[in-house]
């Protein structure tokens, strides 16, 4: 069953990224987690990071006029940094996943089930 | 100041803008680019004194700012990303010889007013990449902090760069989508050139960028702004006199008005209204040729400028346009002036120096006390000439 795990980061998260003090172990822990779901023979069908909130431009249509934003769709304080699809036998499978993601500590994770489609 | 640290002044402020279109087409790095030609800049105030300015200084600045072009970023270990910008640099100049009828600045424009781009930052980013203006400048034009104005800027430039937004011009679509934007930024800079002494060269600009608007996409409200801002200009030096006082606009001499821009303002608004495609730009531009027929005319046709006026209130709520519909009535009847300018909104006007320089004029010739408005303008105002000549009212 396919699930998608949404990972959430805070500004520091999406500030270690670039900030020459922080980004090696940033970095490393993330690929360490990927890894992992590599070498435990996870499949994972799709995924992509994503670059903070500050740089989102949102679509939305008011009172049939079509608006274009700068900024996030939800103007929260963590935002969207990234999403994996894995294919995985349960739920509990892909929260055992989902609780080893690198901003699990820091901001959180989201975990979806993905409609069958056709 | 040696004629070379000039010659690099004078470009510095002539090419700023164009210099940093043709960095900017192939990479959206506008923050790169900037710093590439700030050391272009310094690199020739310490080389042309010593040997001379070169035939072509903005070939020259091209070539050193690709040399610097990130710099930084190699201290970084970036490599890959600043091998990819100079290769598409040298694809940009291999082609710049290309006859390229348009200003490149009028793509860094339409960047400017990407509808990505958050509205509060797209004048000053204007401002700022297309004119040369410091963050200090443009805070200070904008009434807020210089640290607040910056991170602004900062934040649109990193939007345009993460994003890939491309220095091209967009599709007609997409350039009818943000051509409303274009025009407010021309406009707004053609206002601070109007209102800031140490930046007059900007209603210059303002003028010519309109222009070439138009020449891309002439339409209706491109052609009306081109036209409202060359009837502004025809008449920009007669509103002080020799003294530097004041001139308002009724006491100036028509026949000192420069015909060779009225007539094309008249051109421009006759082509722009044929188009029957109505709006602000081209309504405020009729207004202006309201004034400008006296020159023709002899007398002010009142009635006109307070149809326009009314139609005008209708496209736009601006302050500035409710006071000025206000003052139109208030030429008919001084007491139905005062009664428009009363039912503004108070928060409005409370900084708003047109609006206490008209209540002013308006309270005196009702006969009410005028003190107090009197003291609001010349307050509100940093210019010595208009503070000349509101004291002169004052005073009956």
């Amino acid at each position: 069953m396919q699930f998608a795990i949404l990972f959430h980061e805070t500004p520091t998260d999406f500030a270690h990224r670039d900030d020459d003090d922080h980004k090696d172990d940033y970095w490393a822990s993330w690929n360490t987690y990927m890894s992992a779901l590599r070498e435990a023979g996870v499949e994972v069908t799709a995924g992509a990071a994503l670059h903070g909130g500050d740089v989102a431009t949102t679509v939305v249509s008011r009172g049939g006029d079509i608006e274009v934003q700068d900024g996030p769709y939800a103007d929260t304080k963590e935002q969207l940094g990234g999403l994996i699809v894995v294919d995985v036998s349960s739920l509990d499978v892909a929260l055992e996943w989902a609780k080893r993601a690198p901003c699990v500590g820091t901001g959180g994770c989201e975990v979806r089930p993905v409609l069958p489609t056709g | 100041m040696s004629h070379a640290a000039d010659v690099a002044a004078q470009v510095a402020r002539a090419s700023y803008g164009r210099l940093l279109a043709i960095l900017t087409t192939r990479t959206s790095d506008i923050a790169a680019a900037e710093d590439a030609l700030a050391d272009a800049f310094a690199a020739a105030l310490r080389t042309w004194p010593e040997r001379g300015v070169p035939t072509s200084p903005e070939a020259w600045l091209l070539v050193a700012a690709k040399r610097n072009w990130g710099k930084d970023l190699r201290h970084q270990g970036v490599q890959q990303k600043y091998a990819a910008d100079v290769a598409r640099l040298e694809q940009e100049w291999a082609h710049l010889d290309d006859a390229d009828p348009l200003d490149p600045r009028l793509r860094l424009l339409f960047v400017c007013s990407h509808p990505g781009i958050a509205q509060n930052a797209r004048v000053p980013l204007m401002l700022q990449t297309v004119l040369g203006l410091t963050a200090e400048r443009i805070a200070q034009l904008f009434a807020t902090s210089p640290q607040t104005m910056g991170q602004r800027l900062v934040r649109a430039k990193k939007r345009i760069r993460v994003n890939g937004i491309p220095f091209e011009m967009p599709s007609s679509s997409e350039q009818t989508a943000r051509m409303p934007s274009v025009l407010e930024s021309i406009y707004a800079t053609y206002n601070v050139g109007w209102h800031q002494p140490d930046l007059v060269e900007l209603a210059g600009e303002a003028v010519f960028l309109a222009a070439c608007v138009v020449e891309q996409a002439p339409t209706a409200e491109a052609l009306g702004l081109s036209a409202l801002l060359m009837f502004c200009e025809s008449r920009r030096h007669c509103r002080f006199d020799a003294g530097g006082r004041f001139v308002p606009l009724d006491e100036q001499d028509p026949s000192q008005w420069e015909t060779r821009l009225t007539d094309e303002a008249f051109a421009r608004l006759k082509q722009a209204t044929s188009l029957r495609a109505p709006g602000r730009f081209q309504t405020e531009a009729a207004i202006q040729s309201v004034h400008a027929r006296r020159s023709v005319d002899g007398d002010l046709n009142v009635d006109a400028l307070i149809v326009l006026y009314d139609v005008l209130v209708q496209q736009t709520q601006a302050v500035g346009a409710l006071v000025g519909r206000a003052a139109a009535y208030g030429r008919r009847e001084p007491a139905v002036g005062l009664q428009l300018l009363d039912a503004i909104a108070h928060d409005r006007v409370a900084a708003h120096q047109p609006y206490w320089a008209v209540y002013a004029h308006l309270a005196q010739q009702c006969g009410h006390d005028a003190d107090e408005a009197f003291a609001r303008a010349i307050a509100l105002t940093t210019d010595v000439g208009v503070v000349q000549h509101l004291q002169a009212r004052r005073q009956g």
